[in-house]
C-alpha cells in the first residue's frame, strides 16, 4: 500500500491504539523552554515522578529573555522580576531533574525552533513535541514534529509518549520558479490567504513539488514553522539530498552512525500514489511578495494590491474585516504602500536565520534606516547564528544602516520580554502573527518576509522589491 | 456523577479566529503557576487599561462594553462562538484562564488543533457543532441566555428543556471531564508496553539513542 510520509511517521512510533481511536505514540525529542514547562516540572514533583528518559529531552531560555544582554549576563541580571523567576525556575528545574540546557549565559542559546536544529538535535524521522506551536518548524526535516500544551509536556516527561489521534492527510505542491524579491515567507502567506488560518485544521500538510525540492533548509523551516498558521500544527517536508547534507553538517552523529541512518532516512518520503485526503496545487511563480493588513495571517495581500473593502467578501466576513480594519487603524487607507511605519522587526522562529539575515542584509547595504522609523532592530535567532552573520560582517552592514543588533530570542515576535510595540505603533515584522496585542498592547503588525522588512526600513514604506 | 451536566448562563462571542493570544496575551504566561488566570481572560478587550500578572480586576479599569463585564455575562459559564477558536499558540493558559473565569463548556463551529486537546486536560468541554447550528444556537442564546443544559452523557443540548442537537466527542476524552481522570496516570499502566517499544527502537534506530554533546 502506498504510504504519506505522515502515515510512515505515525506507523513507526506507534505504540498502540484504544477502543475511542485515540493512540499513544513515541516521542524521540523534546524540547523544552521557559514559559511552558514550569507547571509541569511542578506536576512530575507532585506525582513523585522522574523524566522518563533524559536524553530525549533539550531545554533553553528564549520567550522572555531581554535581547540586550551584552557580555556578561545571567538569569538574575533580568530586571522584570516575574519574568526572571521563569527563567531561574528553568534553570533550577533542569538542574533538579539533570535536563540538558542552554542557558541564558551559553553561547548556543536561541530561540528552542533554531537551536535545536542547528546543534544536530532535530534528526530526520522523529517525533519532536514542545510547548510551543511552532514546533512545526521541525517537519522541515521529515519528523512528525508539533505543538503542545502544558499537561502533555508533563505527560512528555513523565511517560515518553503522546496522547493524540491521527491526523488527516493534506499535500501542498508548490511548483515553479520564485519571481526576483519574493521568498519562503511569501509563498506561505500566500497559502494561507488561499486556505484561511483553519484550512490546515484536523490535518498534516506536507509540502512538496519542484519549488520545495530546490528550497534550503531554512526556507524549509519557514514554511513548516508556518503551518500552524493554517490551522495545521503538523507540516512536514521528504527528506533529499538538501536535508541529509544540512543534517551531516550539524549533527554530531559518527560517520558508521550516519551510513546507517541514511538508508532509513531516504524512505522518509510519501509513496508515489500515496492518498491524501486534501490536494493543493500552487505555482510559486505568479506569487507576488506578500504583506498581511489585518489582525489575522489570512489577512494577507499582494504588497501593492488594495486592501480589501466591504464589497470584496461575504456578509458573513464583513464584522471580522472591519473590526481588523479598525484595530489597525486602516478606516481611510486603500493600499498599504501609503502607511507609515514606526517598527521595524527581523527576528523570530520564523525568519531570524542566516539566510534571512542575508536576505536582509542585501537589500540595506550601504543604506540608512528612515529618519520616520524609530527604532529598527535585528534579532539573530541564537548564538550560532549571531556568530556566523558576525563572520560574515552582517552585524556591521545592519549597524552601519542604523539598525540595532541584539542577543537572540523571541524578542519582539510576542511581546512578553521587553521588546514592544507601544499602543498604535505600526511594525513591519517578519515574525509569523499578527493577532491584536501580539507584539506589544494596540501595537499593529504586518507580517512580511525579511527582504521586505529590511526594505520598509530603509524607505518607511513599503516598497517594490524588484 | 456531577461533572455530566453543564447549565447556566451562555456568553456570545460573534467573531471568527479567536486565537489564544486574544484568549490570555503573552504577559499572563508568566505565571509558574496552573491556576489564578481568570481575571486576565479576554484582557485586551476586557479592559482599558494595561495589565500585569501581580493585579487583579478590581485594580482595572474595565470596558463596559464588553460582554464578561456585564450582567449576568460575569457569571457565564458556556462559551458560544464562531470558526476556528483558540486558534494560534499553544498555550494551556487559554483554557486556564476560561476554566478560572468559570466557563465549562465552550460551543463553536471548529477549534484550533491544540487548543482542543488542551481542554480536556482541565475539564473545559469543547463542543463543535456546524455553522448552521451554530447560528441557531446565537438566536436561542440572545434571547434567553440562561437556557441550555449539556448532558455530557448523552452527547446533547437542550435548550429550555427541549432537545436541540447532539454532538460528538471521543468516550476517552469525555471520560477525563466526567471522572476527572489523569493523563499521565492512565499511561503508565502501558509502562511495560512503552519499555517493550523503546527497547526495539533502541535496536532498530539507534542513532536516536547514541547522541551525547
Amino acid at each position: 500500500m502506498s504510504l504519506t510520509l505522515y502515515d510512515k511517521l505515525w506507523d513507526e512510533h506507534l505504540i498502540k491504539t484504544d477502543d475511542s481511536n485515540e493512540s499513544l505514540i513515541y516521542i524521540d525529542r523534546h524540547y523544552l523552554h521557559e514559559v511552558t514547562s514550569p507547571q509541569a516540572f511542578e506536576g512530575l514533583r507532585h506525582k513523585n515522578l522522574k523524566p522518563w528518559r533524559l536524553d530525549a529531552n533539550v531545554a533553553t531560555p528564549d520567550h522572555n529573555v531581554p535581547t540586550t544582554r551584552g557580555k556578561t549576563f545571567y538569569a538574575e541580571s533580568i530586571s522584570d522580576e516575574i519574568a526572571k523567576i521563569q527563567v531561574v525556575e528553568l534553570d533550577k528545574n533542569c538542574n533538579d531533574f539533570g535536563i540538558r540546557q542552554f542557558d541564558i549565559t551559553s553561547k548556543k542559546q536561541g530561540i528552542v525552533h533554531v537551536m535545536g536544529p542547528e546543534l544536530g538535535y532535530t534528526l530526520p524521522g522523529m517525533t519532536i513535541v514542545c510547548g510551543d506551536s511552532h514546533t512545526s518548524t521541525h517537519g522541515a526535516f521529515g519528523c512528525l514534529a508539533m505543538g503542545i500544551g502544558t499537561s502533555e509536556v508533563e505527560h512528555v516527561l513523565a511517560t515518553q509518549c503522546l496522547k493524540i489521534s491521527k491526523l488527516k492527510n493534506m499535500q501542498v505542491q508548490f511548483n515553479g520558479e520564485l519571481q526576483r524579491g519574493v521568498t519562503s515567507k511569501d509563498i506561505v502567506l500566500h497559502l494561507i490567504k488561499l486556505i484561511g488560518t483553519a484550512g490546515g485544521t484536523g490535518h498534516a500538510i506536507e509540502f512538496s513539488g519542484s519549488y520545495i525540492s530546490s528550497a534550503s533548509m531554512e526556507s524549509r523551516m519557514t514554511i513548516c514553522n508556518m503551518a500552524i498558521e493554517a490551522g495545521a500544527k503538523v507540516g512536514l517536508i521528504g527528506v533529499d539530498s538538501i536535508t541529509l547534507d544540512y543534517v551531516k553538517k550539524h549533527s554530531n552523529l559518527s560517520n558508521a552512525m550516519h551510513s546507517k541512518a541514511n538508508e532509513y532516512w531516504l524512505t522518509l518520503r510519501s509513496d508515489d500514489g500515496a492518498n491524501f485526503d486534501k490536494k493543493i496545487i500552487i505555482d510559486v511563480s505568479q506569487i507576488k511578495p506578500q504583506v498581511t493588513w489585518g489582525t489575522s495571517p489570512e489577512m494577507t495581500i499582494d504588497f501593492d494590491a488594495d486592501i480589501p473593502s466591504a464589497k470584496d467578501i461575504s456578509e458573513e466576513n464583513q464584522e471580522n474585516m472591519s473590526l481588523a480594519k479598525a484595530y489597525m487603524g486602516l478606516e481611510k487607507s486603500k493600499t498599504l504602500q501609503e502607511l507609515s511605519f514606526d517598527r521595524i522587526f527581523i527576528g523570530s522562529c520564523t525568519n531570524s536565520r542566516i539566510e534571512d539575515l542575508r536576505d536582509a542584509a542585501s537589500v540595506i547595504k550601504g543604506q540608512k534606516v528612515s529618519k520616520d522609523i524609530t527604532e529598527a532592530i535585528v534579532v539573530p535567532g541564537s548564538g550560532m547564528v549571531k556568530a556566523q552573520a558576525e563572520e560574515e560582517g552582517l552585524d556591521t552592514i545592519f549597524m552601519e544602516a542604523g539598525f540595532l543588533w541584539r542577543d537572540p530570542g523571541c524578542s519582539m515576535c510576542l511581546g512578553m520580554n521587553p521588546d514592544q510595540l507601544k499602543p498604535y505603533e505600526r511594525c513591519a515584522s517578519t515574525s509569523n502573527r499578527n493577532f491584536e496585542g501580539r507584539q506589544g498592547n494596540l501595537g499593529r503588525t504586518h507580517l512580511m518576509s525579511p527582504l521586505m522588512a529590511a526594505l520598509t526600513a530603509v524607505n518607511g514604506k513599503i516598497t517594490d522589491p524588484s | 456523577m456531577s461533572n455530566s451536566i453543564i447549565t447556566g448562563i451562555v456568553a456570545i462571542f460573534d467573531r471568527d479566529n479567536i486565537d489564544t493570544d486574544q484568549i490570555i496575551p503573552t504577559e499572563y504566561l508568566k505565571s509558574i503557576k496552573k491556576y489564578g488566570f481568570g481575571d486576565f481572560l479576554f484582557d485586551g478587550w476586557r479592559y482599558l487599561d494595561e495589565g500585569k500578572l501581580n493585579m487583579t480586576a478590581d485594580d482595572r479599569l474595565k470596558n463596559d462594553d464588553f460582554i464578561l463585564n456585564q450582567e449576568p455575562f460575569n457569571k457565564s459559564n458556556i462559551l458560544l462562538t464562531r470558526d476556528n477558536f483558540g486558534c494560534g499558540s499553544s498555550r494551556e493558559h487559554a483554557v486556564w484562564a476560561l476554566r478560572d473565569f468559570g466557563f465549562k463548556a465552550v460551543i463553536a463551529s471548529s477549534f484550533g488543533d491544540i487548543f482542543y486537546n488542551n481542554c480536556f486536560k482541565n475539564s473545559v468541554l469543547p463542543i463543535k457543532l456546524s455553522k448552521e447550528e451554530v447560528s441557531h444556537l446565537f438566536e436561542r442564546a440572545s434571547s434567553s441566555p440562561d437556557s441550555f443544559e449539556i448532558d455530557l452523557l448523552k452527547k446533547e443540548i437542550k435548550v429550555d428543556n427541549d432537545f436541540c442537537y447532539s454532538f460528538e466527542v471521543k468516550d476517552s476524552l469525555l471520560d477525563r471531564i466526567v471522572h476527572n481522570l489523569d493523563d499521565v496516570d492512565i499511561t503508565l499502566k502501558d509502562k511495560l508496553l512503552i519499555q517493550e517499544y523503546e527497547k526495539e527502537r533502541q535496536k532498530q534506530r539507534a542513532w536516536l539513542f547514541d547522541y551525547s554533546n
